[in-house]
Formats: C-alpha cells, sequence, structure tokens
C-alpha cells in the first residue's frame, strides 16, 4: 500500500500499525521471550518503580504493569475492532440509506439520528452495561458500544451520499434497472470508501476511549486485563495518592498516543483537501517574500529589459 | 448631492416586495416558527430518552425487579419499603406492559423516582438534587470557557496560518484534545494535587466548611473547582481551536471578506463582522451537538475529583448497584442535556438568518 | 467633455504579479501595460486562466497569497492636475482611504460577495460611515436612495442576501460600488452568474449610471461580443501578458491578434445577424510551463517561422497595439528598408 505524502496522515498510520503489531505479537514476545506475567501476584515485589526485572514496574498486588501492557493492548484494540466496526456499519446503512433514498425515508433516519445523537452516549453506555453486568465478556461491550456510537458517522455519510446522488454513475446505474440495493451496495458504498475508512478509523478510536472510560469506572471487563481496566485497579489501589505513576502513566499515555495519531491523520487529511490550511514551505515563503515589489521603503528600478519602447495606448 | 434616480424600469423581477413593517412581522414570524420545530424536535427526543429509560431494564430476561432485586441483595440487604420501591419502578410481574408504562409516566412527572439504595432512606430525586447544580456549574462555565477561549484563538490562528502563535498553539491544543479526559484529570491531580499539593485532589469543598454564601466556603467550592475545571478546558479547546480555524482559513477567501477588504473597512471589522462573524457558525452549531459529549467525559472527570456532581453519584449507584438511582440519573442527565441543546440552537437561530428559512 | 476624455485615469507599468505556491514561481501577470482614460469603459477578455483576474487583484491590491505583485507600478490620477500616486507603494492606511472612495469592485457572485449574516443596510453604511463620517441614520437614508438608483425599493435595506433574488442582488452590489461615488468601478464579470435577460437589464443600467455618474469601468469577462457593446476600449489577454488592445469597434471589425480573431468566432454576437460559432483549437496553456516563443503559437491558424522562437512585443498599430508577428515582421521590414535607404 502505498503511503500518504502528508507527514502527519504518515505518522497517524504508522502508529496504528505499531500497535497492530503489539497487539499481534507482543503478548507472545512478554511472556514466553521475556518471562513476564499479567496475571502472577508478587506481594513481595508489590508497587515497586521501573526496573531490570519490571521494565515498567509493578502493581499493588506485585503484577507486572509492562506485561499487562501488552497483554491489554490485545483486548484494547479488539473491542475498538469490532465496535468500531459496528458502528461504521450502521453509520453507512442508515445514512447512505437516508440520503439516497431521499423522501419520508430519509426524514424519518434523519430525525432518528439526530435524536440518537443528542441523547448522551455515556450515560446511555453505563446504564446499559450496568445490567448486563459484565455477561459475555468484551464482546458485548464492543457491541453496546457500537449500538450507541452510530449517529455522528450516519449525519456524515448522509451529507456525502447527497453530494454523490445525482452524479452520472448513479443515473446510470438506476437507467439500466438496478435495484436501489444494488445502487446503494454497488455504486454508492465504493465510491465513499475513502470517508468510510477514515470514519472507521476515528470509530475505533472513539470505541477505545469509551471502553476504557466503562472500564473506569468499574463496568465492562474489569477482570480481564485491558487498559481501562488497568486504570480501574490503579485507581482503586491508590497509585495516584501514592505516586506509583508508572501504573496509571503507561495505559493511558497508549490510549493518547493512539488518540493522538487519529488526531493527526484527520488534521493531515484537512490539509490534503484544503491545502490553504498549510503553510508553504519555508524556501517558497522566502522566496515570495523576496521577491516581493517593496513598499516605499526603496525605489524601484524600472525593470530592465521592459518590452516595450513606446508609450502604450492613448 | 444629487442622486439620479432610475425609474426602476428594470424591476421587473422585484418579487412582490412588502413594505418594511410587514417584512419585518414575516421575520419575527420565521423566527417564530424556528423555534417552535426545534421545540418539538426536543420534545419528541425527549419523549425518546423516557420511553428509553423504561424500556432497557425491561428488555432483561424474565421478570427484570426480580432479578434486580436478587442482584442487588448480593451486596446488601434491601428493606421491605426498598424492595416494593424496586416493584413499583421496575413492574410489578405480570402487569400488562402498557398499565406499566403509564404508571411510569406519572412516576416521572412527579420526579418520583424511589429510594436510594447507597443513600438509603434518602428519596432518589433528593440525591440527584445535590448533585446536578454541581454538574451545571461545572459543565456550564467549562463548555462556555472552553468554546470561548479555543474559538478566540482559533481566529487568530486561522487569521494568520503558519504565525508563530500558529505553530505553537495550534498542534499543542490539538494534542490536549486527543487525551483521554479522565487520565488528563489523573495526571493533574498527580501533578498539582499530590506531587505540589498548590490545590486539594477531590471534593466540591472542604469538609470542615458548612455550605453557606460565606467567603470561606466560596473559596473552597473555587478552590475545588479549579483541577475539574482545567480538565475540561485543557481537553476539549484544541476540537474548537482547530474547528474555528480551519473555518477561518475558509472563510477569509470568500468574496464578501475580500469586498470588505476593497471597501477600505478597518483590519478588526474585516476580520470579525465579515470573516470571523461567519467563521463561527458552523462552531456554534456544533456547539449544541458535543453538550453530551462534554457531559459524558465530566461524568468521569468528576468520579476522579470526587467531586460531588451527577458523574460521581452515577459511580456511587454502580457500584454499589443502586438501580433505581442510575435509572433517574440517566433520565435527568438526558433531560438536561436537550434542554442545554434546545438553548444552544435557539441561539443559533437568532445569529444565522438562513438557519430560520431552512426545515429540519 | 472631449478634453476630459484625454485624461488618464489610471496607468499600469510593467506589472508582474507571481504565484509562489511551489518552489518555482508561476507568472501569471507578465508585464501588463495599460492605460485608463477618464470617463472610459476598459474591457479586459481572454479565457479563464488568462490572468485578467490576477491583474485588476493586483491593481487594486486585493490580491491574496500565494499571489504576490512583484514589479510594476500603478499610478492613479487625481482630479485637476493633482500628482498620481503609485496604488502598488501606497502604505495601508493611505490605500484604505482611498479605497471605494475611489475605486470600488463588483465580484461576479453577489451571493457571494454579500456578507450572508449581516443585512443588506449594514453593509451599505459600514462603509458610508467609514468614508463619509455619516451617521447611522443618515448612512440608511443615502443607502435607499442608492438602492432606488438601481430600481430596489429601499425596504429591502432590512433584508438578508439570501432573501433577494439573484438579479436583485447584482444590482445591490453595483449600488454599493457607487455608494461613494467612485472615480473607478472594477467589475469581474458582474453578469456571468445571471441569466441573459437580467444580463442586458443590468449592462443597460451601468451604462446609465455611467453616463450620468461620470465614473470609469474595468470590466473583466471572457465574453468579447458583450464587451463589444459597452466597452470603449478593449484589452484582450493570453496567458499573463497584454496580445492586443484598442478601440472596441475595431477590435471587433478588425482584429489584428489571431487569438481575438478566434475569440470573436467562439461567442455569437449580441446584435446583428448569426454567424456561424467557431471553438478555438487546443486549450490554454498551462502557466506553470509556457510554449516557447509567443505562448499562443500552438493553437494558432497563422503561426510562421518566428512564432515558436521569439516572444513578440506589444506594438503600436493603428490605433490600437497588437503583439504578433504577423504584423511585427512587415514593421520591421519597413524599418529594415527605412535604415537601408
Amino acid at each position: 500500500m502505498k503511503l500518504p505524502g502528508n507527514p502527519k496522515v504518515r505518522i497517524g498510520i504508522c502508529v496504528f500499525a505499531f500497535f497492530a503489531l503489539v497487539a499481534l505479537v507482543g503478548p507472545y514476545v512478554v511472556q514466553n521471550l521475556m518471562g513476564l506475567s499479567p496475571s502472577d501476584v508478587h506481594t513481595a515485589d508489590a508497587m515497586q518503580g521501573p526496573s531490570g526485572a519490571h521494565p515498567l514496574g509493578t502493581t499493588a498486588t506485585g503484577e507486572d504493569v509492562l506485561a499487562q501492557l501488552v497483554v491489554g493492548s490485545r483486548v484494547s484494540l479488539l473491542v475498538g475492532l469490532v465496535a468500531g466496526l459496528v458502528t461504521t456499519a450502521l453509520s453507512v446503512l442508515v445514512g447512505v440509506a437516508g440520503g439516497y433514498l431521499g423522501g419520508r425515508a430519509d426524514s424519518v433516519l434523519t430525525v432518528l439520528t439526530n435524536i440518537c445523537l443528542v441523547i448522551p452516549g455515556m450515560p446511555l453506555l453505563i446504564i446499559i452495561a450496568s445490567y448486563v453486568q459484565g455477561r459475555g465478556g468484551w464482546l458485548t461491550v464492543a457491541l453496546i458500544i457500537g449500538l450507541t456510537a452510530w449517529p455522528w458517522g450516519a449525519r456524515q455519510k448522509r451529507a456525502q451520499t447527497l453530494s454523490l446522488r445525482h452524479r452520472d454513475f448513479v443515473t446510470a446505474a438506476e437507467m439500466t434497472g438496478e435495484s436501489r440495493w444494488g445502487v446503494i451496495t454497488r455504486e454508492l458504498i465504493p465510491s465513499l470508501a475513502p470517508i468510510i475508512s477514515v470514519s472507521f478509523l476515528g470509530a475505533v478510536v472513539g470505541s477505545m476511549f469509551a471502553d476504557a472510560g466503562l472500564s473506569f469506572i468499574g463496568l465492562g471487563n474489569i477482570n480481564i486485563t485491558s487498559w481501562g481496566s488497568m486504570l480501574y485497579w490503579a485507581q482503586n489501589g491508590s497509585a495516584l495518592t501514592r505516586g506509583a505513576w508508572w501504573w496509571f502513566v503507561p495505559p493511558g499515555a497508549c490510549i493518547a498516543v493512539i488518540g493522538v495519531a487519529a488526531g493527526l491523520i484527520n488534521f493531515g487529511i484537512d490539509e490534503i483537501s484544503n491545502p490553504r490550511l498549510r503553510k508553504p514551505p519555508k524556501k517558497v515563503r522566502d522566496r515570495a517574500e523576496a521577491a516581493k515589489l517593496r513598499r516605499r521603503t526603496e525605489e524601484r528600478a524600472e525593470p530592465a529589459t521592459a518590452p516595450k519602447a513606446q508609450e502604450a495606448t492613448s | 448631492m444629487a442622486v439620479p434616480v432610475i425609474n426602476p424600469a428594470g424591476a421587473a423581477d422585484a418579487a412582490p416586495a412588502p413594505d418594511g413593517r410587514r417584512a419585518g412581522r414575516a421575520a419575527r414570524l420565521r423566527s417564530v416558527r424556528y423555534i417552535v420545530r426545534r421545540l418539538g424536535f426536543y420534545a419528541c427526543a425527549a419523549w425518546i430518552a423516557v420511553t428509553l429509560n423504561f424500556l432497557i431494564p425491561r428488555l432483561m430476561p424474565g421478570d427484570p425487579a426480580s432479578a434486580l432485586i436478587a442482584q442487588m441483595q448480593q451486596k446488601q440487604a434491601l428493606s421491605g419499603d426498598q424492595v416494593a420501591s424496586i416493584y413499583r419502578l421496575f413492574g410489578t410481574p405480570g402487569e400488562p406492559l402498557w398499565n406499566q408504562y403509564v404508571t411510569y409516566l406519572g412516576q416521572v412527572a412527579h420526579f418520583d423516582f424511589g429510594i436510594s439504595v447507597a443513600y438509603y432512606p434518602t428519596p432518589v430525586w433528593e440525591v440527584i438534587r445535590t448533585g446536578l447544580p454541581w454538574t451545571i456549574g461545572l459543565v456550564g462555565l467549562t463548555a462556555i470557557l472552553s468554546f470561548l477561549i479555543g474559538t478566540a484563538a482559533g481566529v487568530v490562528s486561522g487569521s494568520r496560518v503558519g504565525s508563530r502563535f500558529d505553530s505553537v498553539v495550534t498542534p499543542a491544543s490539538m494534542f490536549l484534545g486527543s487525551l483521554p479526559y479522565f487520565w488528563v484529570a489523573l495526571l493533574l491531580v498527580m501533578a498539582f494535587g499530590v506531587q505540589l499539593g498548590w490545590l486539594p485532589i477531590g471534593g466540591g469543598y472542604d469538609g470542615d466548611l458548612v455550605p453557606s454564601f460565606s467567603g470561606p466556603f466560596l473559596a473552597s467550592v473555587v478552590s475545588h473547582g479549579i483541577l475539574p475545571a482545567l480538565t475540561m478546558v485543557v481537553s476539549s479547546l484544541g476540537g474548537w481551536l482547530v474547528g474555528m480555524r480551519n473555518m477561518m482559513v475558509t472563510t477569509v477567501s470568500e468574496d464578501y471578506v475580500l469586498l470588505a477588504r476593497a471597501k477600505g473597512l478597518s483590519k478588526g471589522r474585516v476580520m470579525f463582522q465579515y470573516a470571523a462573524r461567519n467563521a463561527v457558525l458552523p462552531s456554534v452549531a456544533g456547539f449544541a451537538l458535543t453538550i453530551g459529549t462534554v457531559v459524558s467525559g465530566q461524568l468521569l472527570v468528576e468520579i476522579v475529583f470526587a467531586y460531588p456532581g451527577v458523574g460521581y453519584l452515577l459511580y456511587q449507584a454502580v457500584s454499589s448497584v443502586d438501580y433505581p438511582l442510575m435509572q433517574a440519573l440517566f433520565l435527568n442527565v438526558s433531560l438536561s442535556v436537550l434542554a442545554a441543546n434546545f438553548l444552544a440552537d435557539s441561539v443559533y437561530g437568532l445569529i444565522d438568518p438562513r438557519a430560520r428559512e431552512t426545515r429540519s | 467633455m472631449t478634453t476630459r476624455h484625454q485624461e488618464p485615469l489610471l496607468t499600469v507599468r510593467g506589472l508582474h504579479v507571481d504565484y509562489f505556491d511551489r518552489a518555482d514561481p508561476v507568472h501569471a501577470v507578465s508585464g501588463v501595460d495599460l492605460t485608463l482614460l477618464r470617463g472610459e469603459t476598459l474591457g479586459i477578455v481572454g479565457e479563464s486562466g488568462c490572468g485578467k483576474s490576477t491583474l485588476v487583484t493586483a491593481v487594486t491590491r486585493l490580491e491574496r497569497p500565494p499571489a504576490v505583485t512583484t514589479a510594476g507600478s500603478v499610478l492613479f490620477h487625481g482630479k485637476d492636475g493633482a500628482p498620481p500616486v503609485d496604488l502598488l507603494t501606497l502604505t495601508d492606511r493611505q490605500l484604505g482611504a482611498l479605497r471605494w472612495e475611489k475605486i470600488a469592485v463588483v465580484f461576479q457572485s453577489a451571493m457571494n460577495a454579500l456578507n450572508p449574516v449581516l443585512r443588506l443596510g449594514a453593509q451599505f453604511s459600514d462603509v458610508l460611515r467609514r468614508h463619509r463620517g455619516l451617521s447611522k441614520k443618515e448612512a440608511l437614508t443615502r443607502a435607499g436612495e442608492l438602492l432606488g438608483m438601481v430600481g430596489i425599493p429601499a425596504d429591502r435595506l432590512r433584508s438578508y442576501a439570501h432573501e433577494l433574488s439573484g438579479g436583485m442582488r447584482q444590482r445591490a452590489t453595483i449600488a454599493l460600488a457607487l455608494a461613494c461615488e467612485p472615480d473607478l468601478v472594477v467589475m469581474d464579470e458582474p453578469t456571468t452568474a445571471v441569466d441573459v435577460v437580467m444580463q442586458r437589464q443590468i449592462l443597460r443600467q451601468v451604462s446609465r449610471l455611467k453616463r450620468e455618474l461620470g465614473f470609469s469601468v474595468i470590466f473583466i469577462t471572457h465574453d468579447l461580443s458583450l464587451l463589444i457593446e459597452i466597452a470603449d476600449r478593449i484589452a484582450v489577454m493570453y496567458a499573463g501578458k497584454v496580445v492586443e488592445t484598442g478601440p472596441a469597434r475595431q477590435l471587433y471589425t478588425d482584429p489584428k491578434h489571431p487569438y481575438t480573431e478566434a475569440l470573436r468566432g467562439a461567442f455569437p454576437p449580441l446584435h446583428g445577424p448569426r454567424r456561424e460559432i467557431t471553438g478555438i483549437p487546443g486549450s490554454p496553456p498551462g502557466l506553470r510551463v509556457l510554449p516557447q516563443g509567443c505562448a499562443f503559437h500552438p493553437r494558432c491558424a497563422h503561426r510562421f517561422e518566428p512564432c515558436d522562437r521569439t516572444t513578440p512585443p506589444l506594438l503600436a498599430l493603428g490605433a490600437g497595439e497588437a503583439a504578433c508577428h504577423l504584423h511585427q515582421t512587415v514593421r520591421g521590414e519597413e524599418d529594415h528598408h527605412a535604415r537601408v535607404s
């Protein structure tokens, strides 16, 4: 795959690739090659700062923080991916269908989307999660997040669909007798692919944030190691007041780095679609400054090779 | 100064030109219609929130009230009136859903949300009433503050892309905006509360003081509010800044801004009345939509700071399996957010004359 | 009246405008000379991308990055023999005082040129208060009179741009341009966004107002036959250069440059017998890589030997000027003969 030229987008994509790699092979490396365990309790080593044996220190019960971080990345990313998938699928379905079908169907879907948009997501998530009581593990959490997070994306995709609605290729497909469903799946969705993939990325990150938030207050999957549950146990184990920064900084930092990467990609894509947002390279700016007609400061020399000898018109 | 008046021979297209007074009344009518339409939308949203609140517990398999009672009794013993209150809230087994719904609506109308388990024997509504002002105060203050600061900074950086201000403040605020709220809260507690000891690490006011409008109490409220407010402002500033900056860049190249420059108007008037006044519209429209997100973030921040608002209450409710409190909190937070949304929407209708035209 | 017509209002000399968006600047306007007389309508015509809009934004100091004016002078001549000022070297303060008071502009799309969130009245009164020091009430009264001049009822001052019809909007921006009775009104494709009927109406109104108020006009368009109707003199631009100037009628009946001739064939005349419309083969060159020699030669039906090697200078020819080897060779030979004999 060719990486886009915008450095912000490139850095963002590299960060995602890095975390995907960690989630994939990291647990094997730390557990089997480095001999660290995310769950072995060593009361003797409790609340130790970073050291050779425990590169990121230990928790209040003596578990290794690095091992937890690496093993936890798998759950956090999985929840993000599944929830992001559900969110994106729902938002594409509602947004594209509404934008394409128009009329009454669109009105109903738009009102539905807007209402779901204004009902605050986190409290809804908390309520549902508290009834579920951890049943079904991380998959349930992912599904709940996915089911509550779709309206933003749906609005955006509806707007994009409206702009494609009357393009020639859509009309052509309709003329050849393509069904509505066919137009949506074979014409509209493929041409929205770039937007869909960017919003999928956003949904993955948003879901990871939501999952961490849920676990942080003790809902969802606190007994499975994930970045959110690490933060929950750190908060409960008074890591803050005891100054155990190595316990709560790393999981939060991982979430933060992913958040920043998503921000970079978004910002970079804005720059690609609107070059004015970016300042021109210094070389170009310097040249423009040098070439600028001096105002009031110096005598301007007439262009040496004035192409015209005579006075012009009149 | 003689002004040649040309007979409007070419005024054929001058639409049915109403006289001034009638035009004014028509505009007022449009504004009223806009507000009524938005009111209808939010009433509909409120009804859905209320119904959702009714349906979610009843979607559980079997008989929700008994299941919930069993679950709650694993944590603590429930008294007779608590059990009765739960049956009243979540439905007596066998009662038709429709009857339950009517009963439920009646309870909501009377602010009757049952008795809290976590704060037994205080009624739920009493518990929520103590928390709401803290949250509304903090959210209202920080949301407006971060909107104003972020937007103002966005005007500055957007009017001069690539300036020193822009190249420092924009990436920095974007970075801060990408961090999880509650983690920022943890870091601030760690730095200013635990390590430096400058500010209290939790609570809404000093526990030794009795709540009153006295100087020491208010000072303690302010000092306890600084870190939560800082967390919220720092985390939500970036969104407003980047949004406003990018919109400014787009707006500055609009013809009407160029025309304002051609008119020889002062730089300030061109920047504010022409560029920023238009560039801010999407931000204001977005403000209504982000209130829900801000409140969601605030709930988690309150938990970190043990701030006595609804977020902390929700945390208490979750950890002591207090379903009546949880349900009522969800309902109240949702309805408050909807009310705030409606206010923000009305402001938008005031500042964008075109909004009153479009239907939604 | 005739003597007044000989007074210049604006003299552009050696104007160069470059676009600095990449390492190598693009020459959007390279060495343009123009003179506008008092009370005259000067038309500037050319295909899109020929630099005509860039030229007038630079002349009015409204250019935006990445456009940079790199050389030249734009002399604005005051009334009654006052010494001319060079617009390009004025400070922002001096320029601000001169704007709209002396030079006003009308843009192509009135929808975009009017501030969507300000009432029409506010957009008139801010400029009147800035330059005329009127009170708010006086400014609105005057604004009502100005709207009346273009046939819009004064109560429309309370309207927003989106509440007006397209034609009304465009006439409102023309009334706005006349607010301070300027000496020069620059119109950048002012009738492209309205339908043909409205176009005729607006043009009639502009000519009438011009007669009554006596301002000069620089009128930019891609439509040569439209220009013949309203302009006194026309300058034809191609690839950032003026390739021909001349009195409007002469330019139409007897174009010297093959590009002018091609342009004439590309639009139907507004009046007179219909002729066959012929397109211009090829497309305008990218300014980044201009053809060697005369920039028009790859599309030119009359090109011959020197066209792809040397750039022809703009030389006086009859009542106008042209930059074409077809005419220069002849003249050059004449010169040669003159020198030999």
